[in-house]
């Protein structure tokens, strides 16, 4: 009997001490990266949204870096997500539409990319139908008029690649590629793309001067009684410049694509859009959803003249009846002049956001 | 075995040293303020939203498409007359039905008030530009030309015009504010306080603040949408009138503990 208990003893001691081991051996970590904030979104809005099952690591962002120029993601090799989303032009393209591998063009114009973890309600997309950067970054893998790939076939170009098992283990803690690693990688790098570095931020950092025709659009941008761009655009305090929110802007009598309202089923949702920040319009021609406008002039003139009444549109637009606005032709040029001191030179050239 | 018997003593004594259980229940509560809606009694939630299907007292149709307002500095006032002012705000969002439950982060005598109230919007002191960070997330501000600040109501809808035709309004409340520009002036305040009158509590509660929206367009002042629709913010004898009309828009509804 004696004998028993000796041995139910030095059996759990063994296992005790063997825990023990376990715990001294360092598990490898990949390092933590904090994000770079720019000291006006410090002092005025809430903390970014970074998903606990997402941190961000310098190993992650840097195989996502290296996912997001790669056009191995696409079924013949040809399209990276930056072709689509250039950074020379703030993360989005110079065309109405892009077209996919096969040549087939969408129906939605490429929406530039910054500022992505400020978008607190996380729906992504013109018409909100990602609920999250991961899945967004899902999406047009397998898209037939875009990337027109699956992720069995990427997995694998991954896998046999002679660098991205070592990443992908240096990231992750596994050289197992799969969609989530490869998803949350890019998440991690979109969520890095930071702008903001404007003559406008600066001016609100005291460390510039606005031009009075620069000073004067912004005043035509915050009144009510003229431009009131700032309900859905934000203002001084909110470095945003946008509600990620969604709105009927008055485009169209009649709808041909229902926007938010395709993803809700709600009628009431049908034409309405995320309203996009207005930094970096310098060099995200053309505008809107649908890409329909070339230059800032003709979206300034819509507001001014240019609304169409439906069931869904916004009524933050204003005299609608009159086609807007009505916005003079010094006002209409000064607010042309201040939207452009929202450009973030730096964030296009930044060496950190280009094609490694 | 003395070191046992030591312990054992210590733990007896602690043990009778304990109150009687009835002494154990606490002298305090936790108080939430529960936000509803209604139109003349009808009941308003955001599926009632976008449709044109109320009548104001001027006998306008309109929906109501976006309705998000603050309340702070809610004050309970005890039977001794202690004041318990709870410093902070709540910002109620009817159409994404956020912040339509706000508990007091103070816990609270038992006890009878002899009234609850809050400040609607914020009060002069209160009303900094750019001092609350969710609030500037949320683009709640008011421009520097208006006196900067936050709104205290965002209520837009569209009505049916004198014209038969469908147009927006956006009857939006801030601090009443005159000459916009660099050096605003603001003729009076237009925050105001909200009475629900008094309560007795004695267990965890929760206090239902009704707002009846249709008391926005009625009483003093019969509200003309056809006059005063939009482009309200600069205007400050409409913000005035909004204030005055305001005053019989909340009531306590149902008490539950």
């Amino acid at each position: 009997m004696r004998c028993i208990w000796v041995i139910f003893i030095g059996f759990y001691s063994l296992l005790f001490c063997g825990s023990c081991s376990n715990e001294s051996v360092q598990q490898y970590e990949p390092t933590p990266l904090q994000l770079n904030i720019p000291p006006l979104f410090e002092q005025n809005i809430l903390a970014p949204i970074i998903p606990s099952s997402n941190p961000l690591t310098v190993e992650g962002v840097a195989l996502g870096k290296k996912l997001f120029f790669d056009p191995m993601l696409s079924g013949d090799n040809t399209q990276s997500c930056a072709t689509c989303h250039a950074p020379q032009n703030a993360f989005t393209d110079e065309t109405r539409f892009s077209d996919g591998i096969d040549g087939v063009f969408g129906n939605r114009n490429s929406m530039p990319l910054f500022n992505l973890a400020w978008n607190y309600n996380e729906r992504f997309a013109w018409d909100g139908r990602e609920l999250s950067l991961e899945r967004q970054a899902f999406e047009p893998v397998t898209n037939p008029i875009e990337m027109h790939s699956n992720w069995q076939e990427v997995a694998i170009k991954l896998q046999e690649d002679s660098e991205y098992p070592i990443l992908f283990n240096l990231a992750f803690g596994t050289s197992a590629i799969d969609s989530t690693l490869v998803t949350k990688a890019i998440a991690q790098f979109e969520r890095t793309l930071i702008s903001g570095n404007s003559k406008f931020d600066r001016h609100l950092l005291n460390q510039e001067t606005l031009t009075p025709e620069e000073l004067n659009g912004f005043n035509v941008f915050m009144d009510e009684a003229r431009g009131d761009c700032f309900h859905c655009h934000g203002n001084a305090n909110n470095p945003l410049w946008t509600d990620n929110l969604f709105h009927n802007n008055g485009l169209d009598a009649t709808f041909t694509d229902l926007g938010l309202g395709a993803v809700t089923g709600d009628p009431s949702d049908n034409a309405k859009f995320r309203s996009p920040s207005l930094r970096n319009l310098r060099f995200t021609a053309p505008y809107m959803h649908d890409g329909r406008f070339a230059t800032l002039d003709e979206v300034i003139n819509h507001y001014s003249e240019g609304l169409q009444a439906s069931a869904t549109i916004d009524p933050l637009m204003k005299k609608v009846d009159q086609g807007g606005v009505q916005l003079t032709d010094q006002d209409k040029a000064d607010l042309k002049a201040f939207l452009l001191s929202l450009t973030d030179v730096e964030f296009v050239s930044n060496p950190d956001f280009q094609n490694p | 075995m003395k070191k046992t018997l030591s312990l054992l003593v210590v733990a007896l004594l602690l043990f009778m040293s304990c109150p009687p259980d009835d002494s154990l229940e606490p002298e305090t509560l936790t108080a939430t303020l529960s936000f509803t809606h209604n139109w003349d009694a009808t009941s308003v939630t955001s599926g009632n939203f976008n449709t044109i299907q109320y009548t104001n007292a001027n006998g306008e149709q309109l929906s109501i498409e976006r309705l998000r307002y603050l309340i702070s500095d809610v004050t309970f006032i005890r039977d001794n007359g202690e004041a318990i002012i709870i410093d902070g705000y709540n910002l109620v969002d009817v159409t994404n039905a956020e912040g339509l439950s706000y508990t007091v982060p103070n816990q609270l005598p038992k006890g009878t008030y002899t009234s609850v109230s809050f400040t609607f919007g914020l009060d002069t002191e209160d009303n900094v530009d750019g001092a609350y960070l969710d609030l500037n997330s949320a683009s709640f501000n008011v421009p520097m030309m208006l006196g900067g600040g936050y709104h205290y109501m965002q209520f837009d809808g569209k009505y049916i015009d004198d014209t038969a035709t469908v147009t927006g309004f956006n009857y939006h409340t801030i601090r009443a504010v005159d000459n916009p520009g660099a050096n605003p002036t603001f003729p009076q305040d237009t925050f105001f306080e909200v009475d629900l009158g008094p309560v007795t509590i004695n267990n965890d509660a929760t206090l239902e603040v009704k707002m009846n929206i249709a008391e926005w367009f009625k009483n003093p002042n019969t509200w003309n949408l056809n006059d005063l629709d939009t482009v309200l913010m600069p205007n400050s004898a409409a913000q005035i009138m909004m204030h005055e009309n305001g005053k019989s828009v909340f009531s306590l509804g149902a008490i539950t503990e």
